[in-house]
């Protein structure tokens, strides 16, 4: 088809552009939420994500070393001198080869932050006096021994990009973080393996007695299940909340499992039917012919056989039941919090926690990097189930 | 138990269990209640193979009719019932009183919004991605991206887009890219070219793209060129024909508000805040998760067009528009449609985000949400079934016409 149309080469950059943009445009907000998760709080709160990858100014307020004992003040020329670097915090031994920030301009009062350069010293009143540097070495000069805390210095500076792991270590490690997600993770983990393999057995035997059985009301229970297929789960909700309530398994896990197998079936039944009346009919006669049990047709041809539209729903399910947030508040999700899994968890972060973004970020991404690693590895298995899914 | 363990437990049994009870239940079959030895023989094997196929399907009869043929009836009861009442029969009054809250007309109208806008340009971007993809050398890279946010949960994308909205007060850094975007419209002549000028181009192809399958969908029922379709086409028809409409004048007066509006010019938004357009900040988010869904079956339709056709198109001099509205589109629309019907049913099911991102605060209330808020945070479980009802309500014409497709394509 390529070419055919003539105007290709005159097109084409066109197109690229427009993907571009498009791809772009899909990909710089969840691009976003990933670099948020790499930064610190100060970090997010000063400035957008896109401004990351590039040093950039910041404003900070520093301190000069504590004076302390005023004995211990140097003294150089009858002059209490105290001298050090802004950015190597008290009491670290001093490290000024590190520091890449590069101050453009400093001030000792907040109504004024760039009152001076770098090299100026600015006279403090009562003899006192402070000299910074463009790297942050300080040379803090007084007639009296100082007292108090350090002397307070206003910086902007450029800093060069900077990122840190901190953010995951405090949600997924930091064992005193109660809002941490390690927990909610093992949850939805819980979850999600058996709703995603239980339903995928019942679909299959299922699947095979619609595709290659013949009996009376074959064609009506086809047609039930493509029409399940749309009923909104939604509707479920109440009449399954009581009668799990009624037969004793109330809100936990067990619920859950049977809630996700239940509407997960319509679409697993319908997609193996699908995929298994394409195989080969010649196989399974031959099978008959040779005295094989319908079980031992499902168990050694057709189940090995089916094994792409398998991985296929079980790809869906698990990022269905993975995803998922409304069967788990309902069925699941008790008084006690101790089930909460990681949706619900964010949407609680959202709520108590919505300007933190280090916590909301991260906790985010813990959550949607399985998924994500799920999609990118298996992708063609996705594909293929959604086409095949899809009702024609 | 820990739960860890209990799930491991659970897989064993649940595996376990439905491969012994089809192992079991065959042998018992065959051995034991139709043995195919002695003189029934024959009708033994016949008898046995009437039956086998019920013992498959059982666990998944069983489980599909309780976890979803049952309670579309449970919630009809309930949603007739009234649970302070002793769970007594009041006929319509739960749904009288849903009319009466202006919150259920508020989630109903947005729904209609959602219903229009959503699965129109998930369908629209996914065509063009996927003519545009399949064009290039690195398409399939292109579309990965773009179908990606298939992979992330409603609530992820939920706190990926708060991010995108968020704002700050002003003096201090945007870090909203949304905001910061705006921040660097100053009503200048780039202002008005985006603002104005890209908005009127945009909507006038809008509105003469729906101007054009107007008069497509319409034809044959009032201009039949070779028979008229039957009554039921017909009125999907003239329904989908009047929806087209709507969209024509809705972007008109779009277009009026674009080039007459003031625009507050300088001030952070908070976006989310702002009725009316908020819904569409929020749909913007499930556009955003469901373009790629389109895009991968579209894509596969439109390589599944035979190329004769289009060599054909082109020997008699098509220009390339014509090509794509009048050889491809017809070639693909039932693949649209089913695309269309695909994702308007994840609008109506559309809960995760709204619950999300404003739980149905500043007017973006949708029927999911107005269901849960009934049903768990008022636990008026008559208005919330009575809400659910009109949800399914809205399913069952999609329903009606896959169960139809369906059956046509087995016969």
């Amino acid at each position: 088809m390529d070419g055919m149309a003539g105007g290709k080469t005159s097109l084409s950059w066109v197109v690229n552009i427009s993907v571009v943009l498009l791809v772009a445009l899909w990909l710089f907000p969840t691009a976003g939420l990933f670099i948020s998760s790499f930064r610190t709080a100060d970090q997010i709160s000063t400035s957008g994500w896109w401004a990351s990858m590039f040093p950039q100014e910041q404003n900070q307020t520093l301190r000069t070393d504590t004076p302390g004992d005023p004995a211990d003040i140097p003294q150089i020329d009858d002059v209490y001198t105290i001298d050090g670097n802004l950015f190597v915090a008290e009491g670290q031994a001093p490290d000024v080869e590190s520091v890449q920030a590069t101050i453009s301009v400093w001030g000792t009062g907040s109504r004024n932050i760039d009152a001076y350069q770098p090299g100026d010293t600015a006279d403090l009143g009562d003899g006192e006096a402070i000299t910074v540097q463009s790297n942050g070495d300080y040379v803090w000069t007084s007639a009296e021994p100082q007292s108090g805390r350090g002397q307070r210095v206003f910086t902007t500076a450029v800093t060069p990009p900077e990122f840190t792991l901190d953010n995951y270590r405090n949600v997924l490690f930091n064992p005193n973080n109660r809002e941490g997600m390690a927990k909610a993770f093992f949850n939805t983990l819980t979850v999600t393996i058996p709703a995603t393999i239980i339903p995928i057995l019942i679909a299959a035997f299922a699947a095979y007695a619609l595709a290659w059985m013949d009996f009376p009301g074959r064609a009506l229970l086809i047609a039930a299940v493509v029409g399940l297929l749309v009923v909104p789960l939604q509707l479920a909700l109440i009449p399954l909340l009581r009668l799990h309530n009624e037969i004793g398994i109330g809100k936990g896990y067990l619920g859950v499992w049977l809630a996700h197998t239940g509407f997960g079936l319509p679409l697993a039944i319908y997609l193996l039917r699908n995929y298994m009346v394409g195989l080969p009919r010649d196989i399974i006669e031959n099978a008959r012919v040779d005295g094989a049990t319908d079980f031992q047709i499902f168990t050694k041809i057709i189940l090995p056989l089916s094994y792409p539209a398998l991985a296929s729903f079980a790809i869906f399910q698990f990022l269905w039941t993975w995803n998922d947030l409304l069967v788990a508040l309902v069925f699941l999700i008790d008084s006690s919090g101790d089930t909460t899994v990681m949706t619900k968890q964010i949407v609680e972060l959202l709520g108590t926690r919505g300007g933190n973004w280090e916590i909301l970020a991260t906790s985010a991404f813990v959550s949607i990097a399985v998924p994500l690693l799920v999609f990118f590895s298996l992708q063609r298995f996705l594909v293929r189930g959604l086409l095949a899914g899809s009702v024609k | 138990m820990n739960p860890a363990l209990l799930g491991l437990f659970t897989i064993i049994i649940g595996v376990g269990g439905c491969l012994g009870y089809f192992y079991f239940s065959n042998i018992l079959l065959d051995k034991v209640i139709f043995p195919a030895t002695g003189k029934n023989a024959g009708r033994n094997i016949n008898r046995a193979e009437k039956v086998r196929p019920w013992l498959f399907l059982a666990p998944a009869i069983i489980a599909l009719g309780l976890y979803l043929a049952y309670p579309v009836f449970a919630t009809i009861w309930l949603s007739l019932t009234d649970r302070s009442q002793g769970n007594a029969f009041v006929g319509l009054a739960n749904y009288r009183q849903m009319g009466l809250d202006p919150k259920f007309w508020e989630a109903l109208s947005n729904n209609m919004l959602w219903l229009i806008v959503v699965p129109a340009a998930s369908t629209g971007f996914g065509l063009l991605a996927a003519q545009l993809t399949d064009r290039i050398s690195w398409g399939s890279f292109a579309k990965s991206i773009i179908f990606m946010p298939m992979a992330i949960s409603f609530v992820g994308a939920a706190v990926i887009f708060k991010l995108v909205y968020d704002a700050r007060p002003e003096g201090t850094n945007q870090i909203g890219i949304l905001n910061a975007i705006w921040l660097q419209f100053d009503g200048g002549f780039w202002s008005i070219v985006i603002l104005r000028v890209l908005p009127v181009v945009i909507m006038l192809a809008i509105a003469a793209l729906s101007a054009w399958l107007v008069w497509v969908v319409a034809q044959p029922v009032f201009q039949p060129e070779r028979e008229r379709p039957g009554p039921l086409v017909s009125v999907v028809r003239i329904v989908a024909a009047l929806a087209a409409a709507f969209v024509v004048i809705a972007c008109l007066r779009g277009l009026v508000g674009a080039v007459t509006g003031t625009y507050p010019y300088g001030e952070a938004q908070q976006w989310l805040t702002i009725p009316f357009w908020n819904s569409f900040f929020l749909m913007i988010v499930l556009i955003w998760i469901q373009t790629g869904f389109a895009m991968v079956i579209l894509s596969a339709a439109l390589r599944g067009i035979p190329e004769e056709t289009i060599e054909a198109a082109i020997i008699d001099g098509a220009n390339p528009l014509q090509i794509f509205f009048s050889i491809k589109m017809p070639q693909i629309a039932s693949t649209i449609v089913v695309v269309w019907t695909t994702i308007t049913i994840v609008v109506l099911k559309v809960f995760d985000i709204v619950y999300a991102m404003t739980n149905g605060q500043w007017q973006t209330q949708v029927l999911a949400n107005y269901m849960y808020d009934k049903l768990f945070r008022a636990n008026d479980w008559g208005v919330g079934s009575a809400a659910a009802m009109v949800i399914m309500l809205l399913v069952t014409p999609i329903l009606v016409w896959n169960v139809y497709n369906a059956r046509k394509e087995m016969r």
